[in-house]
């Protein structure tokens, strides 16, 4: 039967919601799932993850050089568990996909990466070129499975569990070779892009940082949270965390709305499964009408006024 | 100081990729093929360090069949001092490429890996931090800034929260994301020039590398496409359409 490990995504204080959606990725595997909670001084965030859904026991492992997810760090404690499981999981946001390929190479296995579906214990679909074409990929027979979730593919496990928790000796005293120096947060008040039920996405045609104001005062009238393209985010018009697509984040909120994006692959690999998608761009032969759920030919800076005063 | 860096030939990225139709993979007759966008970010980084003098000699790798001996080139062109083809006719996987980096370094006594944050065809986004651990050292994933002095690197991070600054000893892997920098045009002359330059080959077997684990794929198919959608004429028609759907 499997066993699988889930390694937890947090900041100190709370579990990220991409961690509830690897849960149910590893529920849909079956067997056991246990959720590994690294860091300094966990039992906050470990309390959080012992309620979630399907799991039957927290590991948390906490000590001073792990305040901070270094990878180095972080994978020899994962791999310091891991012996005991048949399948290692982690969300596909930056933080998987800095510590579990880490972790796969120490364990000698290649990793199967933005687990989509689950055919098998150890065999799922994943997309590749962009999300181009989505292949079926199985692990050799016997190996160990050690995998990143793609978390717009999975909702997240419910709160209704109640697991219990284990605390770990840390196994080494980690590496000094990597430091951590510190940690700049964009954002603010606004609903965090990944988890966002309702995103407000601007692309070139907003033109400048000033004018993007126009998308996150429309995002704020509806609570939305705040995306942007490549071209957006390298002009300098947002931030570089709102950046959504096949190199920013893939995204799955219920209301997608696209102000002046042309609908580049790389930019709808990341919202193609939002539930409405809503363009509008002043082109009407803009791929990004392609995917549209809701689609209207016209200027955003007439179209975003307009819509404000409708929503009054 | 040398520094290594990774070059993969993928499908372009403009190219709009086609699954065939009996789903044995992707089609890829007559289809233009590439430098992995990221690898070129990799590369100019690195010869942004040699030409500030902080490193001596820039090598471009590329593991794969002779074909991507086109992108060496490339690399050589953008100014690579030399480039090193692993030939192999396999289907390579990140435990296998990592692994033939790793016996490079240690033959060349590289101090510095600089590799794409993921590959534009597989998406795989596993072989830099794979090659740390292997080697035993540091690894500093999706670098939107370098800044390398006194035998270490201090390297901003793209992450999801924002932007994360961490401080590396080297030796160590490096792996860029796409706001690192622009990289430049390759020239004709320089295309001229990098015919002159060396490119080495080596077998997987002669470095001693056998592909191990490597996960079976089986089956390629294309997306499921989305329910076609209306078009509304205006702001108006757009909001009551929205709330009608229970949206706003
Ligand atoms: C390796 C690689 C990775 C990439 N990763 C990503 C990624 O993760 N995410 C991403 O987004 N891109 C990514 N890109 C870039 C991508 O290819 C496109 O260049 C980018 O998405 C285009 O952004 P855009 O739609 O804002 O700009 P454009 O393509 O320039 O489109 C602007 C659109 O605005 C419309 N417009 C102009 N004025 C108005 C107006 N007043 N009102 C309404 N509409 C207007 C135009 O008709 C046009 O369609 C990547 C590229 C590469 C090579
Ligand atoms: N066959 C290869 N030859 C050279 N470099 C490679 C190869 N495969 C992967 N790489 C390097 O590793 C990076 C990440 O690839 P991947 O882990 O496959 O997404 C690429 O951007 C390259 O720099």
């Amino acid at each position: 039967m499997s066993k699988v490990l889930v390694i937890a995504e947090h900041d100190g204080n709370s579990l990220n919601l991409s961690t509830a959606k690897t849960v149910s990725c590893a529920a849909a595997i079956g067997g056991e799932v246990h959720v590994m909670v690294i860091g300094h001084e966990v039992d906050t965030v470990a309390a959080q993850a012992a309620a979630l859904d399907g799991v039957s026991k927290v590991l948390a492992t906490s000590g001073a050089h792990l305040e901070n997810p270094m990878a180095a760090n972080w994978a020899d404690e994962v791999v310091a568990l891991a012996g005991d499981y048949s399948h290692v999981l982690a969300p596909s946001t930056t933080f998987g996909r800095d510590l579990l390929p880490r972790v796969a190479a120490l364990m000698g296995v290649n990793q199967v990466s933005d687990i989509m579906e689950v055919m098998g214990p150890s065999s799922f679909k994943r997309p590749v070129y962009a999300g181009n074409a989505i292949i079926d990929v199985a692990a050799p027979d016997g190996s160990k499975v050690v995998g990143t979730v793609r978390t717009a593919s999975w909702k997240a496990a419910g709160g209704g569990g109640s697991a219990e928790i284990e605390g770990i000796d840390a196994s080494g005293q980690g590496h000094d070779h990597t430091r951590f120096v510190g940690m700049e947060v964009e954002g603010g008040e606004r609903p965090d892009l990944q988890s966002a039920a309702r995103v407000v996405s601007g692309g070139r045609a907003l033109a400048s940082e000033e004018q993007f104001q126009l998308i996150y005062d429309f995002a704020d009238r509806i609570g939305a949270g705040v995306g942007g393209t490549r071209a957006a985010v390298d002009a300098g018009y947002c931030p570089n965390d709102m950046q959504v697509g096949q190199t920013g984040k893939i995204i799955a909120p219920d209301l997608y709305m696209a102000f002046g994006i042309s609908g580049a692959i790389q930019h709808l690999t990341g919202i193609k499964d939002a539930g409405t998608i809503v363009a509008v761009n002043k082109d009407p032969e803009a791929p990004i009408f392609e995917v549209a759920d809701i689609g209207l030919v016209g200027d955003l800076f007439k179209a975003i006024p307009e819509m404000e005063k409708l929503l009054d | 100081m040398k520094i290594l860096v990774g070059i993969k030939r993928v499908v372009d990225y403009n190219v709009r990729v086609r699954v065939l139709p009996d789903g044995s993979g992707v089609d890829t007759d007559g289809v233009k093929m590439s430098v992995n966008p990221f690898d070129e970010i990799a590369l100019e980084e690195a010869l942004r360090l040699r030409e500030a003098g902080k490193a001596e000699e820039v090598i471009v790798v590329s593991a794969g069949g002779d074909e991507c001996q086109q992108q060496l080139r490339t690399g050589l062109a953008m100014g690579a001092d030399r480039a090193i083809q692993v030939k192999t006719d396999q289907q390579l996987q990140p435990l296998t490429v990592a692994n033939a980096f790793l016996k490079l370094v240690e033959r060349e006594g590289a101090e510095l890996v600089i590799l794409g944050k993921q590959a534009i065809d597989d998406d795989n986004s596993q072989t830099a931090p794979m090659l740390a651990a292997l080697w035993g050292r540091p690894q500093a994933t999706f670098a939107s800034k370098v800044v390398l002095e006194d035998g270490k690197a201090s390297v901003t991070r793209e992450v999801d929260a924002g932007l994360e600054t961490i401080e590396v000893d080297l030796p160590a892997v490096i792996s860029v994301d796409l706001r690192l920098n622009e990289p430049r045009f390759v020239k004709l002359p320089d295309i001229m020039k990098a015919k002159r330059k060396p490119l080495d080959v080596v077998s997987l077997d002669e470095l001693g590398v056998a592909a191990a684990g490597n996960l079976e794929v089986s089956h390629f198919e294309a997306p499921k496409p989305r329910e076609k959608g209306i078009m509304v004429e205006d702001a108006a028609q757009l909001v009551a359409e929205l709330k009608n759907r229970g949206l706003l």
